[in-house]
């Protein structure tokens, strides 16, 4: 071809969007309503009796019922496992080292991950008691960010036979 | 061959805006069909899902539906993003190999968590077509007047297959609209979206089917009269719209040959209709005889479609009719894409 435009290759810019309505489901309402609230709610399974936080989809995973009534749990928790981060990457906020640990809190039976400050790394250890330290409350939002790091209470640390069912 | 048949079904409450997620919709849905059966979920041996992630927006979100079955111990379970029809001869080919008993198998779609027509769009060719956002309407719509133009269907019968479907609707009470409208009064409204009226768009839904099927001595312990597939096929039409005649269904016709749709009589024929003019197109490829074959009693889609389970709830409604001895012999057809690209057809009876 002569014509050395017509060799480039043709490009368009085609974007795709679409717009959806996400319904968080009448257990994750409770729990999120709650943190809005500065309140840590789950949801019981009516079969194994088991403490959801969070309420994940509203079921129990292990029985595949709906889960039950609304239970308010902790604030102070218990640290199952943990882990110390090291590496720095992109976007990092948080100052190295720094623990991510994974806490049942007291009344409930399923772990979540959230950030241990006000501690040495090197003093983690499973089951070390701890609590929640919250942001401001007019920066509070239907978010778990709302606690900003959970913190050592100080308390004598949970026998494992206390927390070894749910690692 | 081991001998297959469906031993349960059940269905949720269509509707339209349901505030419950993906997942809290499946949980009655499946405890029911479990409980219609009689057996308990560790019984179950395979279970396997059909949704589709653009309904919800979450590439994955499938994963979060196996929350839905109890699975401890755990459970073999597969996905298709598919209807649940298509999950329910992925469970059929696993039990002819032996591998599976008992299967459960499951779709669920919840059409109100955003715009369908848009939604579905995504589902063509990603280069040539979804960037220009056509529309599933408008999609139905070129093969509606491919067939009008032909003379394949016409404005009539797609009046008539609505106005049936509206007064079997309101005898199933399952459904999102219904009428007894004649096919007369249906026609002299007017044309929304040339060449349809509102009538022959599918009444979108939220909702969740599901199947039990079981080989042999398990079905006929588990159902007095288990709906044996005789044989089950599916079909593809090659999806760009423009490679193939859309007049006509071949697939669907490809499919019912296979599986001997005319070897004997055939008491009802459950079509899984989702635009007016489809039925007639599947009459057409299925060579039914409407004087002898009672088509779609429980309305099918076009009065409640909920996206992936709509399909596979027409496998469950021509069950029942075998369960209940209102037929012996039924055709079950599920379909999936624009203008019928894939169609699965089987054959079930009661003896």
């Amino acid at each position: 071809m002569s014509d050395k435009a017509a060799d480039k290759p043709l490009r368009v810019r085609m974007p795709i969007g679409i717009d959806y309505k996400w319904c968080a489901g009448p257990a994750s309402t409770d729990y999120l309503t709650g943190l809005k609230d500065g309140r840590l709610y789950g949801r019981r399974c009516p079969v194994c009796q088991m403490v959801y936080f969070p309420p994940r989809n509203g079921v129990c995973a292990r029985d595949g019922v709906m889960l039950g009534e609304s239970v308010e749990v902790g604030p102070k928790g218990t640290v199952t496992t943990f882990c110390i981060v090291n590496v720095p990457f992109l976007g990092q906020t948080i100052k190295l080292p720094y623990v991510a640990a994974t806490i049942i809190l007291d009344g409930a039976h399923l772990g979540f991950s959230h950030l241990l400050q006000e501690v040495e790394a090197t003093d983690v250890r499973m089951g070390m008691r701890v609590e929640p330290v919250w942001r401001d409350k007019s920066d509070w939002d239907y978010s778990l960010e709302n606690i900003s790091h959970f913190r050592p209470t100080g308390e004598p640390d949970a026998p494992f036979d206390d927390y070894a069912r749910y690692l | 061959m081991r001998d297959v048949g469906i031993v349960a079904f059940a269905e949720s409450q269509l509707t339209y805006g349901t505030t419950n997620t993906p997942v809290e919709m499946i949980v009655p849905t499946v405890n029911e069909v479990l409980k219609n059966a009689g057996i308990e979920r560790t019984e179950v041996d395979f279970w396997c899902h059909g949704s589709c992630d653009y309904m919800t927006g979450q590439p994955f979100s499938f994963v979060a539906a196996v929350d839905a079955l109890g699975a401890w111990p755990p459970i073999i379970e597969s996905h298709v993003e598919m209807d649940g029809a298509w999950a329910l001869y992925e469970a059929w080919v696993k039990i002819q190999m032996g591998e599976a008993n008992v299967a459960l198998v499951f779709g669920n779609g919840k059409s109100s968590a955003g715009d369908m027509n848009r939604a579905l769009t995504l589902q063509q060719d990603p280069y040539t077509v979804a960037p220009l956002w056509p529309g599933l309407t408008a999609m139905e719509g070129i093969g509606a007047c491919a067939a009008l133009q032909a003379g394949t269907v016409t404005e009539r019968q797609m009046a008539e297959a609505a106005s049936r479907a509206r007064r079997d609707g309101a005898k199933n009470g399952n459904v999102l609209v219904s009428g007894s409208e004649s096919a007369d009064e249906l026609l002299s409204r007017a044309v929304t979206s040339a060449p349809f009226r509102d009538h022959d768009l599918p009444a979108m839904a939220d909702g969740v089917s599901a199947i039990i099927i079981a080989a042999g001595h398990a079905a006929k312990r588990i159902a007095k009269r288990p709906a044996w597939i005789r044989a089950i096929d599916h079909r593809i039409d090659h999806q760009n719209l423009g490679w193939r005649d859309l007049a006509r269904s071949t697939s669907a016709a490809i499919a019912a040959s296979e599986v001997g749709v005319h070897n004997d009589k055939v008491d009802i024929a459950e079509l899984h209709t989702t635009f007016s003019h489809h039925e007639q197109l599947l009459i057409n490829a299925l060579q039914l005889r409407t004087d002898a074959t009672r088509i779609t009693p429980s309305g099918g889609a076009l009065v409640g479609n909920a996206l992936m389970a709509a399909g596979l709830s027409r496998f469950g409604h021509a069950a029942r009719a075998i369960f209940d001895g209102t037929a012996d012999r039924a055709v079950a057809h599920a379909q999936q894409g624009a203008c019928l690209q894939q169609n699965i057809v089987a054959v079930l009876e009661g003896n």
